[in-house]
């Protein structure tokens, strides 16, 4: 697959694998990640259809191509070129002791409800975000829910008094 | 806490919060003017400015300066009956028009992405079908097939084939609904009655085939659950028949009527470059004249071979977006008619006992058939490490699927895209500049399921 010029500048020595489904998957470092989703956008990928963060802590065995370092957390970003009709993947590499990552939000105002998502129950932080607040989990929730080393465990539910025998 | 209360201020405000602190959802909740800061108040105010290209609203427009005390924020929902489940919207009003919206979700929220982590890829049917309650097949549908992509397994033509037809029959028991809730919502009682009653013979169906009428647990990895019923050629043309007929009833009832016209049309419009900026996919994106339908532009199962019609509408606006799932019912029923006449004998799963479990008479002459299936069912399938993103259209939009395989037989994590969920996204630049009665019309017109919103 060719890709047009902005995209071609911004994915010069950044990693990439065609992943299955031939979806084109690119490993940017979190530094480049921005400008490799905005020459998408310039490009032709008119929308971002997914944006999901994956917790990596107890399958980090995983395989990637070569070049790029393995963290604990992934930000996975599906955009969808409806001119082309194809779609390619982004895959940042987040690191567990700092886990935030550039916020799309200023290219795709439809990311706002899914980086909502991803920090509400991830933990990964959205820079640039404007309104960073969780959107699933209550308010005064503590941790994470979808990172690994939160518990499955469940939360006590009161009943009213089941009646008795009649 | 003292930081929330800083952000909100307001008097008014901080009075009715001691009686609510409880069901608080704090920094969620839409904050007066006062309390927000002027780049987020611009935002929210014309919420089409977060489009880069901007120009739509004009930033100058934008009263950024009125006082709280001309406005008022009001809560709709989450027990509002009109807002389809728990949907709870925090409108700023000026009189009857609305300023600001804000969509606070979460309250149906039971962590079914975690509970999907836990559950093998046997029993993750059984979970995902209960997202999205209106269309329960499509969201199926869309687990196997992802978990299909990742054993790299081969249907046989008849799952395929059986799987189109429950899905389109699902898209029209959806569309059905929705034409019922959204003639409620707009004061057609009559449509309520006639859209319940339509879908319920959809779902007499589904009982027949599936055993149940929603939460079918039908597709799955490897197939489907069971071959169709006897007989169910004459079940569904009596389908097919009988609804077919009755769309154009309702468009006695509804489409030419003056008073529906009136509160449809020019209500709630979008455009198609806010609609894609948003992510707004489904009748939502085609209202706006963009013609992206999966089934037509990047086709899954075999709707290549297939000859139907992408409807598309030209304002965007509620009458657009009614007109658009009226007329889908139809392309559906155009569907199920050629997939009925074309469906091809064999198998309804795949043969591969590593997947699918051997049939039950098997189980008590072989040893191994006993084996296969205590394990399928104790432990499940291993699917080979690896991710994938699967996109289906359900009947609200693209209905994606992100599998991450650790090689074990439980996903490492599976995401699901919910339509809804993005959708909802819509809602405030819809309702920019409405009245509050034309809330509830919009609202209806998104078509958000709260079970796949909160997942």
């Amino acid at each position: 697959m060719t890709s047009p010029a902005a995209t071609a500048a911004a994915l010069a020595d950044v990693p990439r694998a065609a992943g299955r489904h031939a979806d084109e998957t690119a490993f940017p470092p979190r530094e480049r990640y921005h400008d490799l989703v905005e020459a998408y956008r310039t490009d032709g990928f008119e929308m971002l259809a997914d944006l999901c963060a994956v917790d990596f802590l107890t399958h980090p065995g995983r395989d990637l191509p070569p070049g790029v370092t393995k963290e604990r957390f992934e930000v996975v970003v599906n955009l969808l070129s409806l001119s082309q009709r194809r779609r390619v993947r982004v895959r940042v590499q987040v690191p567990e002791l700092d886990p935030a990552v550039a916020s799309v939000v200023d290219l795709y105002p439809g990311a706002d409800a899914m980086e909502r998502e991803a920090y509400d129950l991830m933990g990964v932080r959205f820079a640039g975000h404007p309104d960073l607040t969780r959107i699933l989990m209550p308010e005064d929730w503590e941790g994470h829910p979808l990172r690994k080393d939160f518990g499955v465990g469940r939360v006590p539910v009161q009943f009213k008094e089941a009646p008795g025998p009649r | 806490m003292t930081d929330h209360l800083t952000r909100h201020g307001g008097g008014v405000r901080q009075a009715s919060r001691i009686g609510s602190a409880e069901t608080s959802e704090g920094a969620q909740e839409l904050a007066t003017r006062r309390a927000t800061a002027p780049d987020e108040l611009r935002r929210e105010v014309g919420a089409v400015l977060r489009i880069p290209e901007g120009g739509v609203v004009d930033a100058g427009d934008i009263d950024v300066e009125r006082s709280d005390d001309e406005t008022m924020i009001i809560n709709m929902g989450p027990q509002h009956p009109s807002t389809h489940g728990v949907l709870r919207l925090m409108l700023e009003l000026d009189g009857e028009t609305v300023l600001r919206t804000k969509p606070v979700i979460g309250y149906l929220h039971t962590g079914m992405e975690k509970t999907g982590e836990e559950l093998t890829y046997v029993q993750g049917c059984t979970n995902v079908t209960r997202m999205d309650y209106l269309s329960p097949l499509n969201n199926e549908l869309v687990f196997s097939l992802a978990t299909e992509a990742l054993l790299e397994v081969e249907l046989p033509p008849r799952a395929v084939w059986i799987r189109m037809l429950m899905s389109e029959l699902q898209r029209v028991s959806s569309h059905l609904m929705w034409m019922a809730t959204n003639g409620m919502d707009l004061g057609s009682t009559s449509m309520m009655i006639y859209g319940f009653r339509e879908r319920e013979m959809v779902l007499a169906f589904f009982e027949k085939t599936t055993g149940l009428r929603m939460n079918h647990n039908y597709i799955r990895p490897g197939g489907v659950a069971a071959d169709l019923p006897d007989g169910w050629e004459d079940d569904v043309e009596v389908i097919c028949e009988t609804v077919l007929r009755r769309t154009y009833e309702y468009d006695e009832l509804l489409t030419g009527q003056p008073i529906f016209r009136e509160r449809t049309e020019g209500v709630g419009s979008i455009t198609a470059e806010e609609a894609l900026a948003l992510s707004a996919t489904g009748p939502i994106l085609r209202s706006t004249g963009v013609p992206w339908d999966l089934r037509r532009t990047m086709p899954y199962l075999a709707y290549d071979q297939l000859d139907f019609d992408v409807v598309v509408g030209t304002y965007g606006d509620n009458f657009d977006r009614y007109a658009i799932r009226l007329n889908e019912i139809r392309e559906s029923i155009k569907l199920i008619r050629q997939i009925v006449d074309r469906m091809p004998p064999g198998d309804y799963r795949v043969q591969d006992r590593k997947v699918t479990p051997p049939p039950r008479a098997r189980i008590d002459e072989s040893m191994e058939a006993l084996i296969h299936h205590f394990k399928v069912f104790t432990e499940g399938f291993r699917v080979p490490e690896g991710e994938v993103y699967v996109a289906i259209e359900s009947p609200r939009g693209e209905l994606g699927c992100y599998l991450v395989s650790d090689g074990t037989s439980k996903p490492y994590r599976m995401h699901i895209r919910g339509p809804s969920f993005v959708n909802l996204q819509v809602a405030p630049v819809m309702l920019r500049g409405a009245l509050i009665a034309d809330a509830v019309a919009v609202i209806s017109s998104v078509d958000p399921v709260m079970g796949e919103v909160d997942r």
